[in-house]
């Protein structure tokens, strides 16, 4: 067997794997996206030009759903940053029982999104029966209709989203921390810099790169948010307050079988997230050119 | 070595697993595999199906769904058309879908051959096993026929200081509802949040068919509708002024229920129930049960009352509830499947069904003293008979079920008015019609 053989031998089984499980679904999906097309029943696809686009784009309840995930993804990704990152700069110095503090604040993101969405939704749940509004109840009038006030309920999955993934914030800043050559700090500490100086211009300027990706992957995630919404808001209730493009996705796909608007909706989604990653890459080069230059 | 033990490790449990794994049984007697939902009418359908294991050998397993993923996960096994379920216990509802999706395998002529129609009560066989309606042509037969009806708590309704109290509010007498009016009223008297204590539970959920459910029925006798069923034109039928007003009415309701109660679909009202938290619930007869069990109901179960659904000031309809049992045509056991429908619709089951509490299709035992008296629900069931309406059963339904709980989940929730509700599921039902081609011509 000659070296090129040995190479395509080793290569093939991936290529083939790739072939059947990701590229052929792209390109099926895309050319069912220009037909009517219903997967539970056994009519053929039928060509129906860019019809499932130009039907979704000017829906405006679609637009809406769009509206619903950014304002999610704003506020979850936003919060899971702020606290990630706080709580790393917490635990990046030694005391007591670190590992077993450290493995504590992680294992919420340890947990399945389905168990997390039900037990959060007794905590949350809108009488006095739930834990949440039991303890508020001293200082409350009435219960928050944390999943059934539309004003609320966003909130709640902010809430629950934000305490399921602000450790993996945590994880990946904490190791970008622990990377931070001693001796910068050192050297600041000789010139009398502040602490406000070495977070500025040491800390922060060599974390950058690992928080961005973090923020890409959390992004990334938080748009494609399905679990916690179908569990917890009982798929995006109430009224659409917290239906995601997603959760709508997956009604058009599994609950309508509208296969051939699915797709064409599921396309949509994919430019928007490549478009939104390709800003975040563009953003890390930069800062990691920065970065090495400090 | 610190490898080694992590391999053996792994070893050891992968071996476990393997070891512990349920091998295929080779000498397997025949079985038949029916799925349902998960309630206590499936736990009586297995109950049931033991005399069937008995006199055949077959054995019968009844496979329960949780209600909110019922639809999706038996449509799913049809996409994939898997052998997974002989026999499906399914909705209404289904039957457009499934026997246009050929889903299900058509039963006309053997129904004709070998089932009694005529012992079958006949808007029974229509709901649950004709499509289209009027054609002749069955898919299923039925196997649990229910309504929407209420439960009320008799000791509120009979203490002598509320009847005194309700008399000088409203000026007649506290009794169950028999208009819409009087139940808003009954409602209204009852919520006292500060006892814990609210007028009324209904089904307001997102969820599945919840609301829609829940509020067709009030829909329906306020003179509303979903459309016309010959020319399937939606607009000046379900959002006409008689619809919204309807709508309104649904809503208002919420400030007569628990403070959780836009998520109730039927567990959540049944507990509300129970827990003595409200003076009446609507639910599905068949739910009931749970309410007459001392061990779900503590406190009520000896002190409930049963009545059916109110009319409205345009007439008198109540959502239909149950199944049909059809057999999928990727099922591998047909002919056994044809066997345990044929048994399980003989008079003699029916009875032993309905005395275990199933809500029987058979006529005679149907109307039977012993089925109206065999519990405490049975004869408001019943009575709510002349009532029952449906949902659309085309094969698009499960679209325009999506658009009614999205627009009416809205509306109850002041996100849209009613008006705008009902205007957006008049303009995406026609859209889904046009695109079905119903329009075409």
């Amino acid at each position: 067997m000659s070296d090129y053989q040995l190479k395509m031998a080793f290569i093939m089984p991936t290529m083939i794997l790739l072939i059947l499980m990701n590229i052929f679904p792209l390109l099926w999906s895309l050319y069912l996206s220009f037909h009517r097309y219903k997967a539970s029943m056994p009519a053929a696809p039928r060509f129906i030009g860019v019809r499932n686009y130009s039907r979704l784009l000017a829906d405006p309840e679609i637009w809406g759903y769009f509206q619903t995930t950014a304002y999610f993804v704003i506020l979850a990704v936003a919060a899971q940053f702020f606290i990630g990152f706080g709580l790393a700069l917490l635990l990046n110095r030694d005391f007591r029982y670190k590992g077993f503090v450290t493995t504590l604040l992680l294992l919420p993101m340890m947990l399945s999104p389905v168990v997390v969405g039900l037990f959060w939704r007794f905590i949350l749940s809108s009488d006095n029966a739930g834990l949440l509004n039991f303890f508020l109840s001293p200082f409350l009038k009435s219960p928050i209709g944390w999943t059934t006030n539309p004003k609320v309920a966003m909130l709640a999955v902010v809430i629950v989203d934000t305490w399921m993934w602000s450790p993996f914030m945590m994880l990946i800043a904490l190791a970008g921390l622990s990377a931070v050559p001693k001796s910068l700090y050192e050297a600041a500490d000789v010139d009398r810099a502040s602490a406000w100086f070495k977070f500025r211009e040491i800390t922060l300027p060599l974390v950058s790169p690992l928080l961005l990706i973090a923020l890409l992957f959390r992004t990334m995630d938080a748009f494609k948010m399905f679990d916690i919404v179908y569990v917890l808001t009982r798929e995006g209730g109430p009224g659409t307050a917290t239906e995601t493009v997603s959760m709508n996705l997956y009604k058009l796909a599994f609950r309508n079988y509208n296969t051939g608007k699915a797709c064409a909706m599921a396309y949509i989604l994919l430019i928007i997230i490549v478009a939104l990653s390709n800003i975040y890459v563009k953003y890390l080069n930069r800062v990691k050119g920065e970065a090495q230059e400090t | 070595m610190k490898s080694v033990r992590i391999s053996l490790v792994l070893a050891i449990i992968l071996a476990l697993a393997f070891v512990s794994a349920p091998k295929a049984d080779n000498h397997q007697s025949q079985s038949l595999t029916i799925v349902w939902a998960e309630w206590d009418p499936a736990n009586y359908l297995q109950e049931l199906s033991k005399d069937f294991t008995a006199e055949t050998g077959i054995a019968v397993d009844v496979i329960q769904i949780p209600w909110p993923n019922f639809q999706d996960k038996v449509f799913t096994a049809f996409v994939g058309k898997s052998d997974l379920y002989d026999i499906v216990i399914g909705d209404s509802q289904w039957l457009g879908r499934n026997s246009q999706g050929q889903n299900y395998i058509n039963l006309t002529d053997w129904i004709n051959e070998n089932i009694d129609v005529d012992s079958i009560y006949g808007p029974a066989m229509t709901a649950f096993a004709e499509y289209p309606k009027g054609s002749g042509t069955y898919w299923a037969l039925p196997a649990e026929v229910d309504a929407a009806g209420y439960v009320y708590r008799k000791d509120l309704f009979e203490d002598p200081n509320e009847m005194k109290a309700f008399q000088a509010k409203y000026g007649y007498a506290l009794a169950p509802p028999k208009t819409y009016d009087q139940l808003r009223d009954i409602a209204e008297f009852f919520t006292r949040p500060d006892q814990d204590l609210y007028g009324i539970a209904t089904w307001y959920s997102k969820e599945y068919d919840g609301i829609t459910m829940g509020f067709q029925q009030v829909m329906w006798s306020f003179g509303g509708a979903y459309g016309d069923a010959e020319s399937h034109k939606v607009a000046g039928h379900i959002n006409t002024d008689d619809a919204v007003k309807a709508l309104e009415f649904y809503t208002s309701l919420l400030q007569f229920a628990p403070p959780d109660a836009p998520n109730y679909y039927w567990a959540e009202t049944l507990n509300a129930y129970n827990s003595g938290k409200v003076a009446m619930a609507m639910n599905y007869f068949a739910f009931f049960p749970g309410v007459v069990d001392p061990k779900s109901n503590a406190i009520s179960h000896d002190k409930s009352g049963f009545f059916i659904a109110p009319s409205g000031p345009k007439g008198h309809y109540i959502s239909i509830g149950g199944q049909g049992m059809s057999i999928s045509s990727y099922s591998k056991n047909k002919d056994l499947a044809k066997q345990y429908m044929k048994w399980f619709m003989q008079k003699p089951v029916q009875e032993k069904w309905a005395a275990l509490g199933g809500f029987t299709p058979h006529k005679e035992v149907l109307q039977s003293d012993t089925f109206k008296t065999a519990s405490p629900f049975n004869e408001a069931f019943a009575a709510s008979f002349p009532y029952l309406r449906d949902f659309w059963a085309v094969p698009e339904y499960a679209e325009l079920l999506e658009v009614c709980q999205t627009n009416w989940s809205q509306a109850i929730s002041k996100i849209k008015s009613a008006k705008e509700a009902l205007d957006a599921i008049a303009r995406k039902h026609e859209e889904i019609f046009e695109d079905a081609g119903y329009y075409d011509e």
